[in-house]
């Protein structure tokens, strides 16, 4: 059976990791590509790196870094923050990197998401969305959260998909930093309208919440920083406890 | 031991030379037809999309280059699929080594496609696989899949059951990626590696 995916992201600056609390205050939590390595031991089955500023500081590439990870981790990695082109990409690809995510680019110019999918296939092509309720309604935001659109998350997810994504990373900047549980409600919306894999984020902060992201939220994988990063929730007790309410997890 | 890696525009050809340099395998990314046909084993990875990449080992001369080869040969992922004799995606001719139909998964219980993440091994017995690999669990990213026939040596189980490895003579393949995959996918390279 297809396992329930649990994925630590490390947001990186300057080469180092670092967890934003709602995106605002930062603290650095080590070496990327050896806190990756861990987590490969400690049973992650997927690792998210975001470079967090990379948007904001007009950063290219991030080739270097994927190239790192690449030769030492044996699990799949994504790899985004600041993705604008096809030549960006492309690099990252010849780098190594499993999929690379796209999120403000994609929104300013939906496109990219087509030509990405055509020239690299669209396992290759995960969309990032920030979103969050404003009047009851899920508002895509851009630039890691600062600038809200006129996307709604629903339609904008929809049409990604049609436009060739392979997968959905979801984060509602709602529950992000919380730790009082992931966004079930939207996250199943999402997942029951799509035919894509669906990768929660934002809100974890006990195990029974990735428990109920996987069933009530629906979602493919879980995603999480902080609860990991400072070894709040070890992914080997997470996934005995998942195993044992019958959720698929591997090993 | 030599390893020729076929080099051509398939996504994870340096994903596949760096695991092998984590075996300790100085693998040789290349396109060049004698360094491949001297090669001890060689790996044809593949990730991408099928018509396009028949074309392009077409115009290469790899496609007869590779039905040619008589050391063993990895195929992985596309490259498995490749190896039979047609895909549905974009109805392509493929290389017809292997007598099997390469086919979309059509969900039947709001499965998602493409399958992608870690699925469970089930090997048959024959299997290439070491023992130790049995029920262990493997990343997958596909949207379509090799049937079941008579080459298969081992099955997963999404939608139903399908080859998750195959093997004729000396052509050797798995759907999932064994680069990322773990241990598991180590240990499916040092079988493949020690034929």
């Amino acid at each position: 059976m297809l396992a329930k995916r649990i994925i630590p992201c490390l947001d990186i600056k300057d080469g180092r990791t670092v967890k934003g609390v709602n995106f605002v205050n930062l603290r650095d939590a080590g070496d990327p590509v050896e806190l990756g390595a861990i987590y490969s031991e400690k049973g992650a089955d997927e690792l998210v790196f975001l470079d967090i500023t990379a948007t904001h500081e007009k950063r290219k590439t991030l080739a270097a870094l994927a190239r790192d990870i690449a030769k030492h981790l044996n699990i799949p990695f994504t790899i985004g923050g600041g993705i604008k082109s096809l030549e960006d990409v492309d690099v990252l690809l010849e780098s190594g990197a499993d999929k690379i995510s796209i999120n403000s680019a994609a929104v300013r110019n939906p496109q990219l998401i087509e030509d990405l999918a055509l020239n690299f296939g669209s396992q290759f092509v995960v969309l990032a969305v920030d979103a969050k309720q404003v009047d009851g309604e899920w508002v895509v935001h851009l630039n890691g959260g600062r600038l809200p659109t006129e996307r709604r998350l629903l339609e904008w997810v929809k049409e990604a998909e049609n436009r060739g994504a392979g997968e959905i990373l979801f984060t509602s900047m709602d529950h992000d930093g919380t730790k009082a549980g992931f966004a079930n409600e939207a996250l199943a919306m999402v997942s029951e309208n799509l035919s894509i894999p669906v990768i929660a984020s934002g809100g974890a902060g006990t195990m029974e919440h990735f428990y109920d992201v996987f069933t009530e939220g629906k979602a493919d994988a879980g995603l999480a920083a902080s609860i990991f990063h400072f070894q709040e929730i070890e992914i080997a007790d997470l996934k005995g406890y998942l195993k044992d309410k019958g959720v698929s997890v591997r090993g | 031991m030599s390893v020729a890696i076929i080099n051509y525009n398939a996504g994870n050809v340096r994903s596949v030379l760096f695991a092998m340099d984590r075996l300790g395998i100085d693998a040789q990314l290349t396109d060049d037809h004698e360094a491949i046909r001297q090669a001890d084993k060689v790996i044809f990875p593949g990730v991408g999309e099928a018509s396009t990449t028949m074309n392009y080992l077409r115009d290469k001369g790899l496609d007869e280059l590779i039905k040619s080869l008589t050391q063993p040969v990895l195929g992985i992922c596309l490259g498995m699929q490749l190896l039979c004799e047609h895909s549905e995606e974009n109805d392509t001719p493929c290389l017809g080594i292997i007598p099997q139909h390469v086919k979309l998964f059509q969900p039947t219980n709001g499965e998602k496609v493409p399958h992608m993440g870690w699925n469970q091994i089930r090997r048959k017995p024959g299997s290439w696989f070491s023992e130790s690999l049995e029920s262990g669990f493997a990343y997958f990213v596909h949207s379509y899949y090799v049937e079941e026939g008579p080459y298969t040596t081992a099955l997963t189980d999404y939608v139903h059951p399908f080859s998750c490895a195959v093997k004729k003579d000396n052509f050797y393949a798995t759907q999932f990626h064994p680069e990322k995959s773990s241990k598991v996918g180590e240990q499916v390279l040092k079988d493949f590696l020690t034929l």
